[in-house]
């Protein structure tokens, strides 16, 4: 499917600038102009595709969805599929809880929806499938929904709402009238391709530096580190591998855009798959910044049993990953 | 004319905010432009993403940077 971007930076490198290949510098330079166009070309589709969809299920469509009926369960992966589509600045995530939660959302499906929507995006849907290949793309979408069921089922059990922070259970308490004040939609298809087309265009924009950097800093790793390098350290027989790299990742803040090049270079070097995804998975499914943004709704004892909860299902997901895998 | 901006301080909404202030600079529009950045105050308006662009309390734009060239256009609508 890409062979021809391959062709192309071939051409442009061994050719043009006439650089040998099979060199440290060829091969360097050659690797951050195939992942570079690759990766935008994937990028700028999935964000159109994102686009369009959200464009038809705007997130207050989702809350009445879910609001409507009784759903038995059920509730819990419509959630998270739509946490998937849905984008929403990290800084959203306070009104979206409340307003979740208000309209009678159970919690425990309010935070899988929490848990789900960082974890898979538009960007990382793109750069996985630009880097490891669309079948893992699958495997990684798959299961970042799967574990936000588990997760938000698990929390749901716990009975976690006398932990909300006062002013949250207050506003809950209050009676108040739930209609969203809705917009115009009425748009026909051909209307929204302008609108959606530039937000596709401000999210790659976005994140453009960051993966020129990452994809830098994969290519050097990429033509400097010897295969098989990180082999001797960390294989998949160390049963601790995995949540050591998952509660490095945990802290971290950092969008996927600059982390999964490198990912891909230490996966190249011999480090388990799933343990990269776990990792993964923890830098942008977790952070202090979200931490701090959650502190609002949640009681720091609360905060601490949702950062565990999710942190455990990442790490078993690691497993299970390099089991099967 | 009455302007609103939701949202809890992130960087998406200072860029909302500067870009009203911006628009309204360009058209000499003159409106009363609030920043509503306390979260209470906020869900009363029953959003569920940030930042919102509200003009004499109608919502133009919400969860996304209102663009300059977009509010210039509902200023002078």
């Amino acid at each position: 499917m890409f062979d021809w971007i391959q062709k192309f930076a071939d051409w442009i490198i061994y050719q043009i600038i006439g650089i040998a290949s099979h060199s440290k510098l060829g091969d360097t330079l050659n690797f951050f102009l195939f992942d570079t166009i690759k990766i935008f070309i994937l990028l700028f589709g999935v964000t159109l595709l994102m686009g369009v969809i959200n464009s038809y299920f705007p997130i207050e469509k989702v809350r009445n969805f879910l609001t409507k009926r009784k759903w038995y369960g059920l509730d819990y992966f419509v959630a998270s599929f739509f946490g998937t589509i849905t984008p929403f600045c990290s800084c959203s995530s306070v009104p979206l809880f409340i307003g979740f939660v208000k309209g009678g959302i159970p919690l425990g499906v309010t935070l899988a929806f929490l848990i789900s929507s960082p974890l898979v995006d538009a960007v990382t849907v793109a750069i996985f499938w630009g880097m490891f290949g669309w079948k893992i793309t699958i495997i990684y979408v798959t299961s970042g929904i799967i574990l936000s069921m588990i997760a938000g089922f698990i929390l749901s059990k716990l009975k976690l709402e006398g932990l909300l922070t006062d002013w949250v259970k207050t506003l809950l308490a209050k009676k108040q009238s739930m209609e969203t004040i809705d917009m115009d939609v009425s748009e026909s298809f051909i209307q929204r391709v302008p609108a959606i087309i530039k937000e596709a265009i401000g999210i790659v924009k976005g994140v453009s530096l960051y993966i020129l950097v990452g994809i830098a800093i994969g290519g050097l790793m990429h033509g400097f580190i010897p295969t098989g390098f990180f082999e001797a350290y960390i294989s998949k027989d160390n049963p601790f591998a995995v949540p050591i790299a998952v509660i490095i990742g945990v802290p971290m803040y950092s969008n996927t855009a600059g982390i999964l090049p490198i990912m891909q270079v230490l996966v190249e070097k011999g480090i388990p798959l799933g343990t990269v995804i776990a990792f993964s998975m923890a830098v942008v499914g977790l952070s202090v910044p979200e931490g701090l943004l959650l502190k609002k709704i949640m009681t720091t004892k609360m905060l601490i049993i949702f950062f565990s909860v999710v942190t455990l299902c990442i790490i078993l997901s690691g497993y299970i990953f390099n089991l099967v895998m | 004319m009455n302007i609103k901006i939701l949202g809890s301080g992130c960087t998406k909404c200072k860029i909302t905010y500067n870009n009203v202030m911006e628009a309204l600079k360009a058209t000499g529009v003159v409106a009363e432009v609030v920043k509503i950045e306390d979260m209470e105050e906020i869900m009363k308006y029953n959003v569920l993403t940030t930042p919102v662009l509200l003009i004499d309390d109608v919502v133009k734009v919400k969860g996304r940077v209102a663009e300059l060239s977009e509010i210039i256009e509902f200023l002078q609508a």
